[in-house]
Parts: C-alpha cells; sequence; structure tokens
C-alpha cells in the first residue's frame, strides 16, 4: 500500500496557469476528495497523478517511488473515468480483465477475478453482455470493477458519479463508500459537488483556480472554513456573510448592528466579514431585526430568507416556525459557531 | 392523429418521389443494357423488359480496350484505397487527436479541395496530386478524421491507466472502434475513384480507366454501348452507397 505525495506541481494550458503549485500528502488508504468549481484545475490534478498529463514542474511520490515522468502504465494506478470509457467493442467480462490481459495475468487467474469484481459490484449476471446493453448505473459499475481487479493500490476517480441520475448516485455514492472501506486503497476523488465530498471524503482539499484554498476533514472545513470562498462552497444553504466593521462591541454594516459578548480587540476598526451558517441562527423575541423574504418548507425544516439591512440571509427554522413574508422577526446568531474574516482578502481571521 | 397521418404521408409521398426520380434513369438504362441492339430503338420501349439478352453487355465487354480499361479503374481505386487509408487514418487521426500548429489550416485545406469545382483547380493540382492519384486520399483524410471523432479520447487514456503504451491503446481500442468508419471511408473511396472522369480524362490517354474509355468512345459507339457502360460504371456505386449509408449519416448525418 503506498501513500501519494504531491509536491509544487504546476501546469500550463498555453498561458494558463491550470496547476500554481499544489501540494498535497495523501495518507496511505486514505480517502482524499479534491472539491472545486469547474475549472479549478482538480482533474487536471487527477490526470497528473494518473501520467495522462505532464507536469510543467514539481513531482509527484507514489509509495516511495517518483513517478513524475513515467507513463501511465508504470504508475501502478488504476482510474475511473467521468465517462466510465468503457470499451463498446468488449462484453463486460472483457472490460473488467482488460488491465490484467495486458499485464499479462494467467488466463485462469483472470478469469477468477473478473468474477470476484463483478460479484463486487454485482455485474455477474451480466458478464456476457456488451455496454450497449446495459444501463447508465451498469456501466459505471464495470469502470469501477476494472480499475479495483487491478489491485493497483492507488484508485483516481474523475467525478464517477456526475452522470447518473440523482436517486441512483444517492445508492452508488453509499456503494463507493462501502467499497472503499472494503478495500482500503488510498483514493483520490474528483467532484464539483459539496454533498459528495462530505459524505465520502476522509480530508476534503478545496481548490480555487489552481491553487488549494483550504485542506481538512470534512467537518472541520465545514465549521472553520479558511476563506469566504470555502464558506460559499461548502454546505448547503452556503455559509451566510455579512460585511460591516467592529466598533464599541459591535459587528455593525449597512443598516444592521450585531451586539458582541466577547470584546475582539483585535477586530477593532477593521473592514470584516462575518460568516453564520443557516442553522446557527435562530428566529427569537430580540436580536438583530430583519424582515421575511421568502419562506421554503423543505419537510424536515424550513429555510427562511431574510434581509439583514441589504443583505439576504438564510436561516434553518423548525418546520412550525410560522412566519410569513414581509414579517418582522429578530434574528439571534450563535456566539461560538460565528467566524469572521477579512473583507478585503476573504480569508479567516484567527479566533 | 389525423395530422401525424398527413405529416406521414407527405414524408414518405416526397421520399418516393425521390426515389423515383433518382431510379427511373437507372431503370431505363439498367432495362437497355439488357435488351437485344436491334430492340434498342423500339419505342414506345416497354416498361417491362420484354425480351432480355445479354447480347448488349457481351458487345460492350468484347468492345476493344473495355476489359482492360475496367483493370485500370480497380487497379487504380486499390491504389488509391491502400494510399487513401495508409496517410488518411494517421492524419485523419492527428486532426482528431492532437491540437498542433496549423491544425486549422490543415483541416481548411482538405476542405477547399472539394470546395472548388474541379476543374478550377486541375491547372495547379494536375502536375502533382492528380498524377499521383492522392486527389482523392484527400477525402479519406476528411473521412477518417470525423471516424475518430467519434472514439471517445478517454477510451484510449483508460486503456494506457489499464497498462496499454500510447500505441497499444490506439491497435486495441481506437483502431477496432474506428474500423466500421474507415470500412466506409474505404468504400467511399472506392466510388470516387471508379467513378473519376475529368481527371482520368485528361491525365490517361494510353492506360484509360473505365471513364475515361467510355467518354472517349462516346460521341462514335452505338447506343447499346453506351447503355452498357453506363450500367457498368453506375452500378458499384448504387451497390456500395447502399451498403454503407448507415456509416455515412453516422459521420456526417448527426453531428
Amino acid at each position: 500500500m503506498s501513500g501519494i505525495g504531491i509536491q509544487n506541481a504546476t501546469k500550463l494550458f498555453g498561458k494558463t496557469q491550470a496547476l500554481k503549485g499544489i501540494s498535497i500528502d495523501i495518507r496511505d488508504g486514505e480517502f482524499m476528495v479534491l472539491l472545486g468549481p469547474s475549472g479549478c484545475g482538480k482533474t487536471t490534478l487527477l490526470r497528473c497523478v494518473a501520467g495522462l498529463e505532464r507536469l510543467d514542474g514539481g513531482n509527484v511520490r507514489i509509495g516511495e517511488r517518483d513517478v513524475t515522468d513515467l507513463a501511465p502504465r508504470h504508475r501502478n494506478i488504476a482510474m475511473v473515468f467521468q465517462s466510465y470509457a468503457v470499451f463498446p467493442h468488449m462484453t463486460v467480462a472483457g472490460n473488467i480483465g482488460f488491465g490484467l490481459r495486458m499485464h499479462r495475468v494467467p488466463k485462469a487467474q483472470v478469469d477468477t477475478r473478473v468474477r470476484e469484481g463483478a460479484e463486487l459490484l454485482g455485474l455477474s449476471p451480466f458478464l456476457e453482455r456488451y455496454p450497449a446493453q446495459l444501463s447508465g448505473g451498469q456501466r459505471q459499475r464495470v469502470a469501477v470493477a476494472r480499475a479495483l481487479v487491478m489491485d493497483a493500490p492507488v484508485l483516481l476517480m474523475d467525478e464517477p458519479l456526475s452522470n447518473l441520475d440523482a436517486l441512483l448516485r444517492l445508492q452508488a455514492r453509499a456503494d463507493l463508500k462501502r467499497l472503499h472501506k472494503e478495500v482500503k486503497r488510498t483514493t483520490i476523488y474528483v467532484t464539483h459537488d459539496q454533498v459528495e465530498a462530505m459524505s465520502m471524503g476522509d480530508r476534503i482539499a478545496v481548490m480555487r483556480e489552481g491553487s488549494i484554498e483550504q485542506i481538512g476533514a470534512p467537518m472541520d472545513i465545514y465549521d472553520n472554513p479558511a476563506s469566504q470562498f470555502v464558506g460559499g462552497f461548502i454546505g448547503s444553504p452556503p455559509m451566510n456573510f455579512l460585511r460591516g466593521a467592529v466598533r464599541d462591541g459591535n459587528f455593525a454594516g449597512e443598516g444592521f448592528s450585531v451586539p458582541m459578548s466577547r470584546p475582539r480587540v483585535d477586530l477593532q476598526g477593521r473592514e470584516i466579514v462575518l460568516g453564520v451558517r443557516a442553522e446557527h441562527i435562530t428566529i427569537g423575541a430580540d436580536g438583530v431585526p430583519a424582515r421575511v423574504l421568502v419562506v421554503e418548507p423543505l419537510g424536515s425544516h424550513a429555510l427562511v430568507t431574510a434581509l439583514v439591512g441589504k443583505t439576504a440571509v438564510k436561516v434553518q427554522a423548525p418546520i412550525d416556525v410560522g412566519v410569513r413574508p414581509d414579517q418582522a422577526i429578530n434574528l439571534r446568531f450563535d456566539e461560538a459557531t460565528v467566524r469572521w474574516m477579512d473583507a478585503a482578502t476573504g480569508t479567516a481571521v484567527q479566533h | 392523429m389525423n395530422a401525424r397521418v398527413l405529416d406521414r404521408t407527405l414524408i414518405y409521398g416526397i421520399a418516393v418521389l425521390l426515389a423515383v426520380w433518382v431510379l427511373i434513369p437507372f431503370y431505363i438504362i439498367a432495362i437497355s443494357a439488357f435488351t437485344p441492339q436491334a430492340k434498342i430503338f423500339d419505342y414506345p420501349k416497354p416498361l417491362v423488359p420484354t425480351t432480355f439478352s445479354t447480347e448488349t453487355m457481351q458487345f460492350f465487354v468484347d468492345a476493344r480496350g473495355v476489359i482492360p480499361s475496367v483493370l485500370n479503374s480497380v487497379l487504380v481505386a486499390v491504389f488509391t484505397i491502400v494510399f487513401g487509408l495508409a496517410l488518411g487514418t494517421p492524419a485523419g487521426y492527428a486532426l482528431a487527436r492532437f491540437h498542433f500548429r496549423g491544425r486549422e489550416a490543415f483541416q481548411v485545406i482538405v476542405l477547399a479541395t472539394k470546395m472548388f469545382p474541379i476543374a478550377i483547380l486541375s491547372i495547379p493540382l494536375a502536375v502533382t496530386f492528380l498524377q499521383l492519384g492522392l486527389y482523392d486520399n484527400l477525402v479519406s483524410v476528411a473521412l477518417t478524421g470525423g471516424v475518430f471523432v467519434a472514439v471517445s479520447h478517454e477510451l484510449e487514456e483508460a486503456a494506457q491507466t489499464l497498462g496499454c503504451s500510447r500505441w497499444g491503446a490506439f491497435l486495441r481500442v481506437a483502431l477496432p472502434l474506428a474500423l466500421p468508419g474507415l470500412a466506409a471511408a474505404a468504400i467511399f473511396t472506392f466510388v470516387v475513384s471508379w467513378n473519376e472522369v475529368f481527371a482520368a480524362t485528361i491525365l490517361t490517354l494510353r492506360t484509360r480507366t473505365l471513364p475515361a474509355q467510355v467518354l472517349a468512345g462516346l460521341g462514335t459507339s452505338p447506343l447499346g454501348f453506351k447503355f452498357a457502360g453506363g450500367l457498368f460504371m453506375a452500378l458499384p456505386a448504387v451497390v456500395f452507397i447502399f451498403m454503407i449509408r448507415r456509416y455515412l449519416i453516422n459521420l456526417w448525418g448527426s453531428r
């Protein structure tokens, strides 16, 4: 088994810098999620680990080996592609066994491992079918099986669930997580879906414009975003942000003022942004005055959008909250969970 | 419901009309080619052949220069296909996969040879391209390019991560998947070559291909000869286009 080390990786596409000196250390057996909006470089980074792209600077290590200049087939990796890339001219069995045959594994052993792989992914009844005769979900499982039977210590996945419909994606997400627990391969998983990242990752690396914004355990990133970008990208609804300045024990912005029980001398007079999650705001008798814009009942709870000064704030309220649009309400922010960010740079201020 | 029936009737009606418009000349040529020479001038022509005879075809095949010219045509077609695929496959693959300097220009040049009437291009091209028989290969490049675009790049990359070299991935994945398309390109090249008249007539005098041979004797030969020659030249094209129409629609229709 082997971990993955990426040091100072840079990649250029023409004049655009797709990777701006990225360094990550992924532990042996860890499930690392690369998360970010499209164009942030997450797929490029994955392809550089796979050897499908060449780095312009930096290096990649798999286990003890520097693989920076090796072809994909010499890196001891297996990959699942976004389009699945299942070979249409081969049966399911042919697809799953392709990599083993390329590595000249004896035929009897190929057959055994193909059957095991098919069993693991629930594909046994379809071994003699062609991909055209399979559903999208089944094709995706063929791609995963084909990668798993390789017994490569490193598994790379490029948005493997993004082409599935919503219900199937939920199922496949749980399946992949269970598989990872069983096979314990070092995994890099690329996605733009923050729910996928939160639910599957041991750690998440949030990427933006070719750089890593934050690396950490899902809940750590959720609770303590390193920047306004991370807070806004992770969580549904995203973190609420209010812009203002600290003056005389109050955080005041355009049309609102939040009292602070703990004086923050370090923040005094600075232009800052208050970040707070929807579930850490309560509607009460006193607090910051706001006006209700929309109430969305979501079954387990209601999502209330209210105007604080000129900023829309999302509040997670009990389903029986009983407020109506245009109603004046008061909001209390749970001070322990409030995060402060520098207004100019967007980065978190130490607390 | 009624609107749909009307739509279908219209579409099928137009389709039948077009088919008839195309097929009637073929039909007349075909029955004339199998009518004895003596009856060829009969008027009105019976729509169903009353007297079937291979006499006219026999006369055409026996005529001086016809057999050699057929052989020449086959030879030219085979060479065109071989060169076309040998040059066109890598060129088409490169166009589909790599972003090299001058890629767009190359594509436009390939297209340009098909854009202008061959008569205009003939003077600059005649000396080099046509003599080498390279002219039809550009069609192959255009066709094979499309064939490889249709094969997803991720399939080759997947093969590479599974243990193939770049070349191995091409051989084991891209080529087999492109094969039906390449076959279609080959057949299309054959048809284009088989019916190529203009270049053949100005470039060949002694070793004539079939179209050149038929054209050379067109003014002086008897009517039966013309019908037989027409059928001989049209038949492969009709048969092959019919065989590959599915791939032609794939190549051009769906994109």
